[in-house]
C-alpha cells in the first residue's frame, strides 16, 4: 500500500492492525520530504507530533481499543485552523510565530477520531486570493502542473492531497477557497451548510460566509471526514444544533429519480470556457443515463453573487482583522505612539490583497456608504436565497462548473484583481446562501489539466449532495493522476 | 418645570440627558466563561474569547439577557427582537478593535423612570454591550498626554454592561444627580448591578446643552469620564454654565465630547463633531438576534421586586404623608419601609414611627426589628412613658437584643412618668413662677417660644429629666390656652 | 455613486489603520474603482422592500448558562506579548482617550 491509497482503506487496515499507522505517517512523511520543495504545500510539517499520534493509535489497536473513525489517517490543516502550541500563520507576517494556546474544535474532533494531524498547509493570506499566491510564504504549485496554481485559498490542502502528501485536508471556503482549488487540483473538496460545522477555531475572513470543509481524493473519503467534523458546539452561536446524519449511509444509492436542475447563469457566466462547459454538460449527461432527471434551470439573481460577496466579505474582514494591531500577539513594529505603532504594524504585516480587501471593506461600512454597498449587498443575498429556494422547489441538486477555468498559470492574474475574483463566479451562490456544495473531478480541459464540477444542494441536505457527488465520481473519465 | 440660571437678563433652560453604564451582575463575561470579578491580579480572568484571539468566538451569556430585561421591565420600558452590532474603533484597551454592542436594535425601549418629586423621566433605550479592559498610562503622574507608555489589563474586557439612555428631560445638575441616585436604587432593588461608582461598576455620560425658554434646544455636548455624584452635579453645571456665558457673548456652542477634569473643575475638549469616530457599525456576523418570548418576559414580570417609587408611595399613603417626605425616603432607601408600614399597622403613631427610622435607626440589625415591639415603644412614648431620649435609648437596646421596650425600659430604670403625674409637676412650676407665666400667656409667637425653653427646663429639673419635652410642651400650650 | 476618489481611498487607509504610499494609493484607487464599477451592478437593483440577509441559517436566542469556564494561565497569554510589563501588556504612549 502506498500514498495512493483512499483514506478508507488505509483506515481500515490500520483498525485492522494490517498496518501500522506510524508506517502510514511514514510513507506519506516520505512523500512530503520529496516532494514538497518543489510544490510548497506546507507552511509547517509537524512530524514530531504526528508522530506521538501515531504512536498512540497503534497502541490502542495493539489494546484492542477503539481507535477512532479516523484511526491512523495523516491529515492536512489549512494554516488558518488554531492548533494548540503550534504556529498558525493565515499565511500572514503579521502572525508569524504566533502559538494559539487553544484547538479549533474541528482539530479536537480530528483528534478524538484517531487523525493524524501531519502539517499546516499554506494558503492565500487570511483565505484572501484564489490562487495562494497571496502568501507571505511564497506561492503554492500545482501537482499537475508546477507552472500553474493550485487556486485557492485553500491551495495547500488542495495541492497536498493531490500530490498525495496526504490522504484527507481541511480547508476554509469564504467565497469558494476549497472547491477552486479542488477543482484546479483534481480533487474533491465540499463546503458545508454554514453553521454544520463549527468556525470555533478557525481565523475568521468573512464570519457570515466562512465553513470548514474536508478536501480528499475520493468523496467517500470527503464524507467520512465531513462526518467526524460536522455537529453542533456551544462555542459557536452560528452552529446548527441537529445531530448530523450519516452521510456516507446512501453513497452507493445512484441517483435514478432526483431531478437534477444544470443552472444557466453560471455555465455562461463572465470568463466562462468553453471546455469545461463541455465536460460539465458530459457529466450531467452521465447522471441523466444513471437514471436522473435533468433540465437547465436560471437563478437570475445569481448573476449579483460576485458583486454582493465583494461587498459583504471584505467589510466583514475589515472588522475581523482590525485585531492584528501589535499590542497582544504577533509582529509588532515599534514606534513612539501607539497610534503610529498600529499604522507601521499592520502596514509591514499585511500583504496587498489583505489591505485592499480592509479598505474596500472600510470604505464599504464607512458612513454614509452603509446603505448603498454593504446594507444593499445583504438585500442581494436575499435574493440570491430566494431565487435558489424556487430552484430548489424543482430540483433535489443543482449543477455547474466549479470554476470559469482549469489551472492557471502563476502570475497571471495578480496584476488584476477583479480578474482573479471572478474565479469565483460559480463558487459564490453556495457562501452567500448558507447551502452545501461540492466540487467533484470530471475529466480534463482542452490543456490536460482537471475540471470540477460542482454540485450544490439546499441547506442540511449534504446527504444527497455526497450521494449525487459519487454518482458523479463513479460516471467520470479515468483521472490523470499528477506525476 | 425649567430652572434657569440666576444673574442673567436671558431665562435659560439647562436640558440634561444621561447614558449610564451599569455592570451587571453575573458571573461571568458577556461573551465567555470568565469570572465576571473586581480587584483581580490583571490579566487572570482572560481565555481567547474575551482576548480576542484569532478564530474565537462570542456566545451570549443566558443571565446578562435577562438581567437586562429585568432593568428594562423595572424601567417600564418594552423588551424587543434585538441584534447586536460592532463599534469599530481602535483603541488597546479593545481585544478586538470592535466593541460588541446593541446599536439600532436594542433589547429595551421606551420607557420611563420617575423621580422621588413625583418628575418622570423618559427612557429611550437599555441596551446590552461589552466593556473594555484597562489601560494605566505610566509616568507623567498617570496623565495621559504625558505618560511613557501605557499597561494594559483585560481582566474588565468582555464584562457586561447595560447603557441606560434617558431622553433630554432632565432640567439641571441637581435632577441628573437625582434621577442617576434612583437608578441606582432600581439597579440594586433588582440585583442587576451592584452599581458602585468607586469600582467603575456604575459610569455616567451627560449630554447637556442650553436654551432661553422661548427657543428650541441647543446644540448639546457630551461629557464623559464622570465618575462620582458629584462630579457629575459639578460638570453639568460647569458646562451648562460655559454655554450659556458663550451664548450670552454671542458665541456658537459646538457640538463636541468634552472630558470632565475633576481636579481642575471644568470640562476640556476631547473632539469635535469633524473629529467624530466613524465606528461602521454592522450586524455582528458572530451572534444571531435575540428575541425573548412573552413568557420568558412574563417570567421576568412576575419575579421584579417592589421598586423604591412603588415602595415609597404605599409607606406615604399608610403614613399620611406625601411621598416626598425626606423619611419616607430614608426608609425605603434602607429597607426599613416593611418595618415602618408593620409598626403603624399595629397602631404606632405614624409621624413618631418615622422619626424613629430617619434619625435613630441608621444602624445594623435595624431591618429585623419586630414592627410589634416598635409600635409598643412609640405608644409608650406618645403615652408619656418615655422621653424621646429615653425612647432612643431603648431602641438602640432592642436592635442590639432583640428584647422587649416594656423591660428594656424598667432594666434602665426609666421610671414610668405617668400622665397625671407631669400634669402635677407642670402645675408647680407654673405656680412657683406667676410672673413668667403671665408673660408666656399674654406674650406672642416669639415670646412664648423663648419662655416654653425656661418652664420646660423647670420641669426637668424637677423630674429630674425624666419628662418628655414635647408633652411639657403640649401641656404648657393647653393650660395658657385654656 | 462617484468613483472612489483618491482622497477617500487616502481617509478609508486611515481608518483602517493602513499606511500608504503615494504610489500604493495610486493603484489601490485605481483597482478599489474597477471593483466598485462591477458592483454597479448591484447598486442599480430596486431591493427597498427585500429583508436584507446578515445569516444564512435563520437561529436566535443561541445562549450559554453563566457558568464559569477555565481561561488561560497569565504566563501563557502573556508569552504571545510583543511586550509586557507587571503581568500586563505594554504598549507605546496612547495619545488620546478612548472614543
Ligand atoms: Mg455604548
Ligand atoms: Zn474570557
Amino acid at each position: 500500500m502506498t500514498t495512493a491509497a483512499t483514506a478508507l482503506d488505509i483506515v481500515a487496515a490500520v483498525r485492522s492492525a494490517d498496518r501500522r499507522a506510524v508506517d502510514v505517517l511514514d510513507d506519506h512523511l516520505a512523500a512530503i520530504e520529496a516532494g514538497d520543495n518543489e510544490i510548497h504545500a506546507f507552511n509547517l510539517v509537524t512530524a514530531a507530533e504526528a508522530r506521538r499520534v501515531a504512536e498512540a493509535v497503534d497502541r490502542r489497536v495493539a489494546a484492542g481499543e477503539d481507535p477512532g473513525p479516523l484511526a491512523g489517517l495523516p491529515v492536512a490543516l489549512k494554516d488558518n485552523l488554531c492548533t494548540a502550541g503550534i504556529p498558525t500563520t493565515c499565511s500572514s507576517r503579521i502572525l508569524e510565530g504566533w502559538r494559539p494556546p487553544y484547538d479549533a474544535t474541528v482539530v479536537e474532533r480530528l483528534a478524538d477520531a484517531g487523525a493524524v494531524v501531519v502539517g499546516k498547509t499554506n494558503l492565500d493570506e487570511f483565505a484572501m486570493g484564489s490562487s495562494t499566491e497571496n502568501s507571505a510564504f511564497g506561492p503554492t504549485r500545482n501537482p499537475h502542473d508546477t507552472t500553474r496554481v493550485p487556486g485557492g485559498s485553500s491551495g495547500g490542502s488542495a495541492a497536498a492531497v493531490a500530490a498525495r502528501f496526504a490522504p484527507l485536508a481541511l480547508g476554509s471556503d469564504t467565497g469558494g477557497s476549497i472547491r477552486q482549488p479542488a477543482a484546479l487540483c483534481g480533487v474533491v473538496g465540499m463546503k458545508p451548510t454554514y453553521g454544520a460545522v463549527s468556525r470555533y477555531g478557525l481565523v475568521a475572513f468573512a464570519s457570515s460566509l466562512d465553513q470548514i470543509g474536508p478536501l480528499a481524493r475520493t468523496v467517500a473519503d470527503a464524507a467520512a471526514l465531513y462526518q467526524v467534523i460536522a455537529g453542533p458546539d456551544p462555542r459557536d452561536a452560528t452552529s446548527i444544533p441537529q445531530p448530523t446524519p450519516d452521510v456516507s449511509a446512501a453513497l452507493a444509492d445512484g441517483v435514478a429519480g432526483l431531478r437534477v436542475g444544470v443552472v444557466t447563469e453560471l455555465c455562461e457566466a463572465e470568463g466562462m470556457q468553453p471546455d469545461v462547459v463541455a465536460r460539465v454538460r458530459q457529466a450531467v449527461a452521465a447522471l441523466e443515463q444513471a437514471g436522473a432527471k435533468v433540465d437547465d434551470v436560471s437563478v437570475p439573481a445569481a448573476v449579483y453573487g460576485l458583486s454582493a460577496y465583494y461587498l459583504i466579505a471584505p467589510a466583514e474582514a475589515s472588522s475581523n482583522l482590525a485585531r492584528y494591531d501589535g499590542v497582544r500577539y504577533g509582529l509588532r513594529v515599534d514606534a513612539p505612539t501607539t497610534g503610529e505603532m498600529y499604522d507601521r504594524t499592520r502596514t509591514a504585516g499585511f500583504g496587498a490583497e489583505v489591505e485592499r480587501r480592509i479598505m474596500l471593506g472600510t470604505y464599504a461600512l464607512s458612513a454614509g456608504y452603509y446603505d448603498a454597498f454593504y446594507g444593499k449587498a445583504q438585500r442581494v443575498r436575499t435574493l440570491i436565497i430566494r431565487d435558489l429556494a424556487a430552484a430548489y422547489e424543482r430540483f433535489d441538486v443543482l449543477v455547474s462548473p466549479t470554476t470559469p477555468s482549469t489551472a492557471f498559470p502563476l502570475g497571471a492574474k495578480t496584476a488584476d484583481p477583479l480578474t482573479m475574483y471572478l474565479n469565483d463566479v460559480c463558487t459564490i451562490p453556495s457562501n452567500l446562501s448558507g447551502q452545501p456544495a461540492i466540487s467533484v473531478p470530471f475529466g480534463a480541459g482542452d490543456d490536460g489539466l482537471p475540471v470540477g464540477v460542482q454540485v450544490m444542494a439546499p441547506a442540511l441536505d449534504e446527504v444527497t449532495l455526497f450521494r449525487v457527488a459519487a454518482a458523479l465520481e463513479a460516471a467520470a473519465p479515468p483521472r490523470e493522476e499528477p506525476a | 418645570m425649567s430652572t434657569t440660571a440666576a444673574g442673567t437678563a436671558t431665562d435659560w433652560e439647562i436640558v440634561v440627558g444621561l447614558e449610564v453604564h451599569a455592570e451587571l451582575a453575573t458571573r461571568t463575561k458577556l461573551f465567555c466563561g470568565c469570572p465576571n470579578r473586581f480587584g483581580d491580579e490583571p490579566n487572570t480572568n482572560v481565555c481567547p474569547v474575551c482576548l480576542g484571539l484569532p478564530g474565537s468566538l462570542p456566545v451570549l451569556n443566558e443571565q446578562a439577557v435577562a438581567l437586562a430585561m429585568r432593568l428594562g421591565r423595572a424601567l417600564h420600558c418594552e423588551v424587543r427582537r434585538s441584534i447586536f452590532a460592532r463599534k469599530n474603533y481602535f483603541y488597546p484597551d479593545m481585544p478586538k478593535d470592535y466593541q460588541i454592542s446593541q446599536y439600532d436594535l436594542p433589547i429595551n425601549v421606551e420607557g420611563w423612570l420617575d423621580l422621588p418629586s413625583g418628575q418622570r423621566i423618559g427612557i429611550e433605550r437599555a441596551h446590552m454591550e461589552e466593556d473594555t479592559g484597562k489601560s494605566t498610562h505610566v509616568g507623567g503622574g498617570g496623565r495621559i498626554h504625558e505618560a511613557g507608555y501605557s499597561l494594559v489589563d483585560y481582566n474588565r474586557a468582555g464584562v457586561p454592561l447595560l447603557e441606560i439612555v434617558s431622553k433630554p428631560d432632565l432640567r439641571s445638575a441637581e435632577d441628573a444627580r437625582t434621577y442617576v441616585s434612583e437608578l441606582r436604587r432600581i439597579l440594586l432593588a433588582t440585583g442587576v448591578s451592584d452599581a458602585k461608582m468607586e469600582e467603575g461598576s456604575l459610569r455616567v455620560d451627560a449630554n447637556v446643552s442650553v436654551h432661553p425658554t422661548d427657543e428650541p434646544f441647543g446644540i448639546r455636548c457630551e461629557i464623559k469620564n464622570l465618575n462620582s455624584l458629584r462630579s457629575l452635579g459639578r460638570a453639568v453645571d460647569y458646562e451648562a454654565r460655559r454655554q450659556i456665558e458663550l451664548r450670552e457673548a454671542g458665541e456658537p456652542v459646538r457640538q463636541e465630547t468634552r472630558h470632565w477634569d475633576e481636579s481642575e473643575g471644568r470640562t476640556g475638549t476631547l473632539r469635535t463633531k469633524e473629529e467624530a469616530e466613524d465606528y461602521r457599525y454592522f450586524p455582528e456576523p458572530d451572534l444571531v438576534p435575540l428575541d425573548p418570548d412573552d413568557e420568558w418576559v412574563a417570567r421576568i414580570d412576575a419575579s421584579l421586586p417592589a421598586l423604591p417609587a412603588e415602595r415609597r408611595s404605599r409607606l406615604a399613603e399608610a403614613a399620611g404623608v406625601a411621598a416626598t417626605t425626606g423619611a419616607v425616603a430614608v426608609a425605603v432607601e434602607r429597607g426599613l419601609d416593611e418595618l415602618t408600614l408593620g409598626a403603624i399597622d399595629a397602631g404606632a403613631d405614624a409621624a413618631r414611627v418615622l422619626t424613629h427610622v430617619e434619625h435613630n435607626l441608621a444602624i445594623d440589625g435595624a431591618e429585623r426589628l419586630d414592627p410589634g415591639k416598635l409600635a409598643a415603644l412609640v405608644s409608650m412614648e406618645t403615652g408619656g412613658e418615655l422621653t424621646a431620649t429615653q425612647a432612643k435609648d431603648v431602641l438602640v437596646e432592642m436592635v442590639a437584643t432583640g428584647g422587649d421596650p416594656a423591660a428594656i425600659a424598667k432594666a434602665k430604670g426609666y421610671e414610668a412618668m405617668g400622665a397625671d403625674a407631669l400634669v402635677a409637676v407642670v402645675d408647680e412650676v407654673i405656680a412657683a413662677h406667676p410672673d413668667e407665666w403671665t408673660r408666656f400667656v399674654e406674650g406672642d409667637g416669639k415670646a412664648r417660644g423663648k419662655l416654653t425653653g425656661f418652664f420646660v427646663g423647670q420641669v426637668m429639673r424637677a423630674t429630674k429629666g425624666q419628662a418628655d419635652g414635647k408633652s411639657v410642651t403640649d401641656l404648657l400650650r393647653r393650660r395658657a390656652d385654656a | 455613486m462617484a468613483h472612489i476618489t483618491r482622497d477617500e481611498v487616502a481617509h478609508v487607509a486611515r481608518l483602517a489603520r493602513l499606511r500608504l504610499t503615494e504610489d500604493e494609493l495610486e493603484t489601490f484607487t485605481e483597482q478599489l474603482a474597477k471593483v466598485l464599477d462591477h458592483a454597479r451592478d448591484v447598486e442599480a437593483l430596486d431591493v427597498a422592500d427585500v429583508p436584507p440577509t446578515a445569516h444564512p441559517y435563520p437561529l436566535v436566542n443561541v445562549l450559554r448558562p453563566d457558568e464559569e469556564r477555565p481561561g488561560l494561565a497569565r504566563d501563557v497569554v502573556l508569552a504571545e506579548a510583543p511586550a509586557a510589563e507587571d503581568g500586563q501588556f505594554r504598549v507605546p504612549p496612547v495619545l488620546g482617550e478612548a472614543p
